[in-house]
């Protein structure tokens, strides 16, 4: 197969392909989906690792797609170029159903809510979670032992993803986890399904904003500092860049982190 | 007998006149594209008993929630005295039911009473939210003209028709202490009803006898002609959502609101590149156009939702864009899709059952592309939306339209799409670095 990759193994990380594992006959459990931020956005990589410490340290048997994975398309649809989208779409698609993949991880709540709930439509069908309820599973299971490590007792407020949240109600798992760190969970007025968005979705992230008085992630993140919380936990890599910028715009980096729940259990664990 | 006759005529205008603009909303949802919304009928029903009757989402806020009830409860029960009035006015007997149900109907109209006080209470209170609290959602610039004279009118409207009940109810009290009452004499000192008992003697005790019958005349008739006319005000005024929130949380979506809709056409364009057995699933000869322009471009049940809103702005205060200052407004969306759809109904009525092309269209005309590119796709408005109203299908099907048909997006997007195109990512990096991080 012309697409072979094979495993990277740093000090660190193992990280196995989908194609190496099957040419040797072997079928990983799970895929893990990076998605386009997970692999390029520099913050992004930091949480793609994470999730890869916590999959290596319970030893599951993933594989990443690598260079064969595309965008979803998400951002495509989104912004109204159904086009674009279902080229994407069809071709990773034809991708994964040629690997009979059965079980994927998600790093992204876009990727996560697309393939979960637009890629059945075009013929893949995939039992589809994101990378918080992978951990809560895990842990419910007894597979993964977590404690608060660093984060023991500091004040963690949770900011939902508009589409792990409202768009797919999983609202406990990522809240289930934080908790499992032995930490103040505070929650904003506005939350769970009355959570405010970060700014970035609907191809946001992509261009700049409609004229107004203020810029969304700015009304977020002072929501969240008014809590005065230790750490603004996410789930998402985009809500990740919009919360990490509003919390700069309030210089308020130095006391509060903004942290992916996946990072969040990699460090306090030391995996 | 004149009485009788003059009845039964208001009530057949009455009705004819809300049957033909009943008949008109009908034709002009229809004009939407064809969607099957008629799967899982249990679920739907569920849906409905909740959202709809049990007021579930409304409960959001509990404040409003509560005054609400107490004039949506009023309403419904009201519809039985209404019968009655009704059988009485076609009959010309005075409160015809009572001998029937004796107790029981005591005891409805007592209960009548008392939610009428509390819709009254209710009604005072919205009147002062709107005009005197001026809550933002309630007094934001797209409500300026018809919109809120539409919402004090029915407000006001609500308080004349309690008073009426009053009346009616007062006075005949105070006649049947006095054995002077047309309601048949069951040979107790009043007719028990738990407000006007002790109201009716309070206001009318000393009145003379032919100045009572007036009094009670003008509070049953005022009642029966503010009914009518509410009947057909409806169909001009967003308190059709009295009639249409039941249907409307009916067909709401059932699936998860991150799934958006898959456009077969599309579908048809893309798939035989990778699948060459593919069988296409639209007909090309009735090709439609990507996206939507123009009302009949929408689904009827995006034009239900129009009419069926309640302009009560949740969605808009719950719009991460338009609390930051943006044009977008959700309830706006829904606004101008049911102006538009009125003003496409009208040019149909004027040109003998045919649309003429007018040289309009919601996008455009009503609706600009500031607003529709301000969206964050966050589904904020779909939740907090009590009747389940989904103004983000409407914003991204003019997406659609604005990219596929038009090619007209912001520039940043461009960038993003070629990006998407080229590299299988929204950035300018090689596909071929993409599994680069587990190497760094
Ligand atoms: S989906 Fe769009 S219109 Fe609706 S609340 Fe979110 S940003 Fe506003
Ligand atoms: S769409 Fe729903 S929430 Fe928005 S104004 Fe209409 S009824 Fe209210």
């Amino acid at each position: 197969m012309d697409n072979q990759q094979s495993s990277i193994i740093n000090q660190q990380l193992k990280v196995p392909f989908m194609s190496e594992l099957i040419a040797k006959g072997e079928t990983p459990e799970i895929l893990f989906w990076v998605g386009c931020s997970g692999s390029f956005d520099d913050r992004a990589k930091k949480i793609t690792k994470a999730i890869v410490r916590i999959l290596n340290h319970v030893n599951i048997k993933f594989a990443i797609l690598g260079t064969e994975e595309g965008c979803t398309g998400d951002p495509a649809k989104r912004a109204g170029n159904e086009f674009l989208y279902q080229m994407q779409a069809m071709q990773n698609i034809s991708v994964m159903n040629g690997y009979n993949v059965k079980k994927i991880v998600t790093g992204c709540p876009h990727c996560f809510n697309t393939i979960k709930n637009e890629y059945p439509a075009l013929g893949g069908n995939y039992e589809v979670v994101h990378h918080t309820q992978l951990v809560q599973e895990l842990i419910n299971q007894g597979k993964l032992k977590v404690q608060g490590g660093e984060f023991k007792g500091k004040k963690i407020v949770f900011h939902d993803p508009c589409y792990l949240g409202r768009a797919n109600n999983v609202y406990e798992a990522p809240r289930e986890i934080i908790q499992k760190l032995d930490v103040e969970l505070a929650e904003m007025k506005r939350s769970k399904a009355n959570g405010l968005c970060c700014g970035a979705g609907g191809a946001q992230m992509f261009k700049e904003a409609e004229k107004g008085n203020k810029e969304v992630n700015v009304e977020r993140a002072e929501e969240a500092l008014a809590l005065n919380p230790d750490v603004i936990a996410v789930g998402c890599p985009f809500c990740n860049t919009m919360m990490t910028d509003g919390v700069k715009h309030f210089n308020k980096e130095e006391k509060t982190k903004v942290l992916d729940v996946a990072e969040l259990i990699a460090t306090a664990n030391d995996l | 007998m004149i009485s009788c006759i003059i009845f039964c005529l208001l009530l057949i205008s009455a009705s004819t006149y809300f049957f033909i603009n009943a008949k008109k909303i009908k034709r002009n949802i229809l004009l939407g594209r064809k969607i099957k919304l008629n799967d899982n009928k249990n679920k739907r029903f569920k849906t409905m008993l909740l959202v709809a009757f049990g007021q579930q989402k409304m409960f959001a806020k509990p404040i409003p929630a509560i005054l609400h009830f107490f004039l949506y409860s009023a309403f419904i029960i009201t519809q039985i005295e209404l019968l009655e009035i009704i059988t009485d006015g076609i009959t010309g007997h005075h409160r015809i039911f009572r001998e029937a149900l004796g107790g029981i109907y005591t005891f409805a109209v007592s209960f009548i009473e008392i939610l009428s006080v509390l819709a009254f209470i209710g009604t005072i209170a919205f009147l002062a939210r709107r005009n005197l609290l001026k809550i933002p959602r309630l007094t934001m610039n797209e409500l300026n003209g018809w919109p809120k004279l539409d919402a004090n009118l029915i407000l006001i409207a609500e308080i004349v028709l309690i008073c009426f009940i009053f009346m009616m109810n007062g006075a005949d009290e105070v006649l049947y202490s006095r054995g002077l009452s047309h309601a048949t004499n069951l040979n107790e000192g009043s007719l028990g009803f738990s407000i006007s008992r002790h109201l009716g003697p309070m206001l009318y005790g000393n009145f003379p006898e032919g100045g009572l019958h007036v009094i009670e005349r003008i509070g049953w008739w005022g009642h029966i002609i503010m009914v009518f006319g509410f009947l057909n005000y409806l169909p001009f005024s967003k308190h059709l959502h009295i009639v249409l929130g039941f249907p409307n949380t009916y067909y709401s979506n059932l699936k998860q609101k991150g799934e958006f809709t898959t456009l077969d056409s599309v579908t048809d364009v893309v798939a035989p590149n990778f699948d060459p057995a593919y069988v296409a699933k639209t007909n090309p000869n009735n090709a439609q156009r990507f996206g939507v322009k123009d009302v009949q471009d929408l689904t009827w049940k995006n034009l239900l939702d129009a009419y069926s809103c309640t302009e009560c702005g949740r969605c808009t205060s719950a719009c991460p864009q338009n609390i930051t200052g943006k044009k977008l407004s959700p309830r706006k969306i829904m606004m101008d899709t049911r102006d538009r759809l009125t003003e496409v109904g009208n040019n149909i009525d004027a040109n003998n059952g045919t649309f003429v092309e007018d040289g309009k269209s919601l996008l455009g005309d009503y609706i600009t592309t500031e607003e529709i590119w301000a969206c964050n796709t966050c589904n904020a408005c779909v939740e907090a939306c009590p009747i389940n109203i989904n103004p983000l299908e409407i914003i991204v099907e003019m997406r659609r339209y604005l990219v596929m048909e038009e090619s007209q997006n912001p520039s940043e997007l461009t960038n993003m799409f070629s990006n998407l195109e080229n590299n299988g990512a929204p950035w300018q990096f090689s596909p071929a670095d993409r599994a680069n991080w587990a190497k760094e």
